[in-house]
């Protein structure tokens, strides 16, 4: 078998597409991910909302998430589409790990810190956002990064509720010229296109942040 | 287990009576347990206002949650602490004293201040950052101000030229210098100073030592010093507290501890202390 360039052109436009549903579903996935995670890390450290928390954590993960994605896009008034389901369910599935991340962090923070905090009387609010925080998420950044390419890797998944990202378009243009090989060889090009640029990028964050 | 309400507003004697040599710090009947463990037993003592008192005492004898006691990082068993003539681990509420709030504790700490013996400055802030921080957010003055004065601070601590370093990039001596000056700028009435110099290569003590004698020459601080450097404790201190099972075993001027000292337990620590040396 040759390698057809025309046909692959041809089908680009709706492999970018696909391209753009996964990179959509992953950015705002991941904001949710790690703006919720860290607020359950934080919300989670008050004694009775704590164990409570987390329960519904040990829950989602340990619920596979494309059952998490059919029972919620089921269960959602049918103006909410498939793609919106996605993003939030896969957001609030991530925040699960995240907040564990996050956590982690937190604790890794040494008690004198927060003790140096209270001697200088300092409100909680500066506590949190000006020493303890900035502290623990720069050694979580790498951990954060990978449930990042995690994520990226899980979108396909968003299929059961009908979202057709980059995989699922190629499949579809694919097999309905019998191209199989070139429209996954092009997929896997796309998914260089931007892996390896968020890796570069990752990797960067990680040495600014790792010299402290 | 909670510390419980005290029926009387009275303070101890001598304080809230308006009298002008009235003690700053007074602790009245002060027990301090961890679990069953009892660290502080039935703790009575006062410290004068612009008094220099350094506590001395075996290891586990509760100095250093005396101080803590001081900076509310620990709550008062039994017993009440008064600062001012004022409750301070405990508040007035009716015709009660009952343990302080969140709030009141914050209030009232901002007069005291600290320096740990592991430094905790803020390695994800400058060196300036550290000393404006708490009179900025807390104290609120203006960034300007706050910059002024920590650069006066640091050319007090002789570091002028660190004002924009980071923590790693300092020697412990002078992490522990920049400390002192973060500490002295929320203006505290009262410094608690817990065994500042113990985690020193012994090359850099002198140097901390030195700033905490200018501090105690220049201005009328009341401090209350951990420390096993006996001779900065004869230099700089009023008065000497021997600690022993949580109580004072003997008490005194300088003179009188480290030259005649009178109690068995204070001679054998003494005894131990300049035998480590
Ligand atoms: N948070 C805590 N939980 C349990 N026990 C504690 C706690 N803090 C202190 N202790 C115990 O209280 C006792 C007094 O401790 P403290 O640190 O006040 O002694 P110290 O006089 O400062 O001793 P050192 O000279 O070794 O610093 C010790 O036996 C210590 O183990
Ligand atoms: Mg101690």
């Amino acid at each position: 078998m040759f390698w057809d360039f025309q046909w692959t052109f041809e089908v680009l436009p709706d492999l970018l597409r696909g391209l753009g549903v996964t990179i959509q579903v992953t950015v705002v996935g991941y904001l949710i991910a790690l703006i919720l995670g860290l607020l359950i890390a934080i919300v989670r450290r008050i004694p009775i909302f704590g164990s409570v928390l987390h329960a519904v954590m040990e829950f989602i993960r340990t619920t596979p998430l494309i059952i998490q994605l059919v029972f919620v896009f089921l269960l959602a008034p049918s103006t909410v589409s498939g793609l919106t389901v996605g993003i939030i369910v896969i957001g609030v599935h991530y925040s699960a790990y995240t907040a564990e991340v996050y956590r982690s962090g937190i604790e890794g923070v040494a008690k004198g810190q927060w003790e140096a905090a209270r001697a200088l009387s300092l409100p909680g609010r500066r506590t949190w956002g000006a020493i303890v925080l900035p502290q623990a998420i720069r050694k979580v950044i790498p951990a954060l990064g990978n449930y990042l390419i995690a994520m990226f890797k899980d979108t396909p998944l968003l299929l059961a509720i009908g979202v057709t990202e980059l995989l699922t378009e190629a499949q579809r243009v694919g097999s309905a010229s019998f191209r199989i090989v070139e429209a996954y060889t092009a997929v896997g090009l796309l998914f260089l296109l931007v892996s390896v640029p968020s890796a570069i990028l990752i990797r960067r964050l990680e040495r600014r942040y790792a010299a402290v | 287990m909670p510390p419980s309400d005290i029926p009387a507003t009275e303070g101890p004697q001598g304080v809230g009576d308006g009298s002008k040599d009235q003690p700053l710090i007074v602790f009245d009947q002060v027990v301090k347990r961890f679990g069953d463990l009892t660290v502080l037993d039935h703790l009575d003592f006062s410290v004068a206002p612009g008094e220099r008192v350094t506590l001395i005492g075996p290891s586990g004898s509760g100095k250093t949650t005396i101080l803590r006691l001081l900076m509310t990082l620990e709550k008062v068993t039994e017993g009440c602490i008064w600062v001012g003539g004022e409750p301070y681990s405990h508040m007035r509420r009716g015709g009660h004293l009952t343990p302080a709030g969140e709030g009141y504790l914050r209030e009232r700490r901002k007069r005291v201040g600290m320096v740990f013996q592991q430094f905790n400055l803020f390695p994800n802030m400058t060196v300036r950052q550290n000393i404006i921080e708490a009179p900025v957010h807390v104290l609120g003055t203006s960034k300007a101000e706050a910059n002024a004065r920590a650069v006066e601070l640091l050319d007090m601590v002789g570091l002028g030229d660190k004002i924009d370093a980071h923590p790693t990039q300092l020697s412990g001596g002078q992490q522990q210098r920049v400390a002192i000056a973060r500490a002295l700028a929320m203006q505290p009435e009262i410094l608690l100073l817990d065994e500042v110099t113990s985690a020193l290569d012994p090359e850099l003590v002198a140097g901390v030592l030195d700033v905490l004698r200018e501090i105690a020459e220049t201005t009328d601080i009341t401090m209350l010093c951990v420390t096993h450097e006996m001779g900065f404790a004869r230099d700089v201190s009023h008065r000497v507290l021997m600690f022993d099972q949580g109580q004072i075993a003997e008490e005194g001027t300088p003179e009188q501890i480290f030259g005649e000292p009178k109690e068995e337990r204070t001679k054998s620590f003494l005894r131990s202390v300049l035998d480590n040396e």
